[in-house]
């Protein structure tokens, strides 16, 4: 057996108090108890992590420290000799970035008529989206509608989220599951039809659509089938390292990094989608994540060069339920879904010490008090951690209805000799999601003319807090949108000189305030070589 | 500290801590992975990785990612396979087997040998499904194939050529569109946002002052 005699004999107390736990309906939590948790254990209110920034649109505002070394390093452009007269790839639309919002972006350019290519730092599908478990949120059931929808984001979101955007999230969404139901993705549906559907933390109508725990996944996968039914050009393992701008500084094309060879290509496009991603990755405050490999920020820091703004930057999500044990698998997502489906968070003495679907932000910071001021985490050996009572499922439902609606996870413990079934997990927030990003207005453009962004790094769709379920949701809604907007725009732009002069004059800001040891930026890929 | 192990990374010794995963072992030895490296959690494909371990006649294969190394373990990553895949529209696409007969023929040359189902990560029934696909039962086919991480492990062992998770990609596809029964309240609901229906409770919403949205939130009703 790999558990501690410490851990065994905590488990003997979640076993012990199991069914009184089910029966039980935990209180949900005030708005001013929220706020009092949120601001005492959130990562996201811990000043010493983060700094302001020094240069740009954003001058003033806090930043993450790590993110803040990637907009003051030094443009990898400026140390590469680069012929922009050279253009080896010419197109209406350049959509950077593979996963889900790239994906969708490019099929809808494609529809549209434009001449379109998606460059990818990996291969299409190496995403984020890939890696959603639990569900995407759409209010399509009788008893729901788009303002429920709306209340519930903006609530989650406290407030802050740009309106505009959110009623097109909400109002789109719908049509974004019929979108995906017909290009052939596989929902969960009762044998008439009905989408099974659950409850997230903090919605208040069952509205997570999934199919099983492999939600992300199946819709990733059948996007990138579809991109390559197209004959959607995929450039792979070439990371856009700098926007090129034109002389009326518009969005003009990329420079192009062979990830594998280092040649370096432009990109002349008339529109630029960028669609680059969260940032897991950068590792913040040393949280591990539940991110991809490539989610280093990287589109945060391009767009920002060439002149877009950044909103909420400075807000993470950290999702509450990371695998905390065993060590192989430290920092990897437990779906939320697990909570839809009745599993509660228990502590060390078998206490369930909250309501399991708060919204993400006050459960995490829930779950850190816990361990840390009430004293009643379980040791891992690399910290506290939380019981999160997975064996309640089959107890609620029924036998076989984990192994049913929660194969991947099922699986991944299984892999290390854990039974999820039989055993409660033991989990602590993991580093899952980047709230903020580049602002756009709700055509999907950024401050930069002809520079669209969608997905993960837009800013502004889930104010300080996403929901579960809203992040496959905006991908897809706000990925289309851009392909939309790009092509139709695309059709009226002539573009004019192609320039990196912006990436210079932002390197002489950086040093007129007296930068030094600049680090390479964009990231591109953690360095995770002779570490561990 | 864990236990030191011996693992062969393509041939070569390197001693790793015992409790890392294939891919951790090949990073504490110092490499920079590009390839071969994705989701780092089981749900890419992107490290398909076949090993021996010193003394067993029997190929194994996994994802580096999702596995322990263990002592004299010989691993070479197989981070992309050239599988088949063949375009068509899905809109167009006849929903029999004819459709697995015109693009997939090699399916119908499966000899039986079950190499597929036995290297799966996912554990999956992979020579089965690609049965149901011979026969055009894609739903059964869908099914069998759900947790398919796409790796290419089990084409790489097929002795007739099969790319299997690109048949299973495509069963799946026609079972979601066109077998798997119409969500009737989902039509329907995208029929009142295109007329409109919607709009005015989402506007009378978005109008009202944050303290109002705040009474309205802190009180809503939570469906059971």
């Amino acid at each position: 057996m790999i558990f501690t005699d410490e851990m065994l004999a905590s488990m003997k107390k979640v076993e012990a108090a199991r069914t009184a736990n089910i029966a039980l309906e935990p209180r949900r939590m005030t708005a001013e108890e929220k706020d009092a948790l949120l601001k005492k254990y959130h990562p996201d209110y811990r000043d010493d992590a983060f700094v302001p920034i020094r240069v740009g649109g954003n001058a003033g505002q806090k930043a993450p420290e790590e993110l803040n070394a990637m907009l003051e390093g030094r443009p990898r452009v400026l140390d590469m000799d680069i012929d922009l007269n050279d253009v080896y790839y010419d197109v209406d639309v350049l959509v950077i970035g593979g996963g889900g919002a790239g994906a969708s972006a490019a099929i809808e350019a494609h529809a549209a008529g434009a001449n379109v290519m998606i460059a990818t730092k990996l291969r299409i599908g190496d995403a984020n989206t890939m890696m959603a478990e639990g569900g995407i949120q759409a209010a399509d059931k009788p008893n729901d509608s788009p303002a429920q929808h709306y209340l519930d984001v903006m609530g989650g979101g406290h407030y802050c989220n740009r309106p505009e955007l959110v009623k097109k999230l909400v109002t789109d969404g719908p049509g974004a599951i019929q979108w995906l139901n017909k290009l052939g993705v596989e929902f969960d549906k009762t044998e008439d039809g009905t989408m099974i559907t659950t409850h997230g933390g903090g919605t208040s109508r069952k509205r997570m659509h999934a199919a099983a725990d492999y939600s992300g996944a199946e819709i990733m996968r059948t996007l990138r089938d579809e991109v390559l039914n197209r004959g959607i050009p995929v450039v792979d393992f070439t990371a856009a390292i700098e926007l090129i701008l034109d002389d009326q500084g518009h969005a003009a094309g990329a420079v192009l990094l062979n990830m594998e060879t280092g040649e370096v290509r432009v990109c002349r496009a008339k529109c630029v989608i960028l669609a680059t991603g969260g940032a897991g990755r950068m590792h913040y405050q040393g949280f591990p994540t539940s991110n991809h490999y490539g989610a280093t920020a990287d589109g945060l820091v391009l767009a920002y060069r060439a002149g877009a703004k950044l909103l909420y930057q400075d807000t993470l999500q950290y999702h509450p339920t990371g695998v905390a044990f065993p060590k192989q698998i430290y920092g990897a997502l437990v779906t939320e879904k697990v909570r839809s489906m009745g599993a509660k968070l228990i502590n060390a003495e078998g206490e369930c010490f909250m309501h399991p679907l708060e919204t993400r932000d006050v459960a995490a910071a829930s779950i850190i008090r816990e361990c840390s001021d009430h004293g009643k985490g379980v040791d891992t050996g690399a910290g506290k951690a939380v019981w999160l009572d997975t064996p309640m499922i089959d107890e609620i439902h029924g036998a076989g209805t984990l192994e049913k609606r929660l194969p991947a996870m099922l699986r991944m413990y299984q892999k290390f000799g854990i039974d999820m079934r039989k055993t409660p997990i033991l989990v602590y927030p993991t580093l899952h999601y980047q709230n903020g990003g580049i602002e756009i207005t709700v055509d999907g453009q950024s401050g930069v003319e002809n520079l669209f962004v969608a997905g993960e790094a837009v800013g502004g769709i889930h104010g300080r807090n996403r929901l579960m379920g809203n992040s496959l949701l905006d991908i897809i809604v706000f990925g289309r949108n851009a392909g939309q907007q790009a092509a139709k725009k695309a059709r009226g732009v002539t573009v004019g000189k192609l320039s990196l002069e912006h990436a210079r004059k932002y390197q002489e800001n950086l040093e007129k305030i007296g930068v030094e040891n600049q680090a390479a930026s964009p990231k591109l890929l953690p360095d995770y070589t002779r570490k561990f | 500290m864990a236990d030191m192990v011996n693992v062969f990374l393509f041939g070569k010794k390197y001693e790793v801590p015992s409790d890392l995963t294939i891919m951790e072992a090949m990073e504490y030895a110092g490499y920079k992975l590009v390839r071969g490296c994705g989701c780092r959690n089981g749900f890419c494909g992107a490290c398909a990785t076949v090993y021996r371990i010193k003394g067993d006649r029997e190929l194994k294969a996994c994802l580096a990612c999702s596995t322990r190394v263990e002592n004299d373990m010989y691993v070479a990553t197989l981070p992309f396979f050239p599988l088949i895949k063949e375009g068509y529209d899905i809109e167009k696409i006849p929903t029999d087997e004819s459709i697995m007969m015109q693009l997939y023929p090699e399916i119908y040359s499966c000899v039986g040998c079950n190499a597929c189902t036995n290297v799966c990560p996912q554990g999956l029934n992979v020579m089965q499904y690609i049965a149901y696909a011979q026969r055009g039962d894609y739903k059964k086919c869908a099914e069998l194939s759900f947790d398919c991480v796409m790796c290419g492990i089990c084409s790489s062992r097929c002795p007739a050529g099969i790319s299997h998770p690109q048949v299973a990609m495509l069963a799946r596809r026609i079972n979601g569109k066109y077998i798997a029964p119409e969500s009737k309240h989902l039509t329907e609901r995208v029929k009142e946002i295109e007329d409109g229906l919607c709009a005015d409770a989402l506007e009378a919403i978005m109008a009202k002052p944050v303290e109002e949205l705040q009474e309205l939130y802190n009180h809503r009703d939570i469906e059971k």
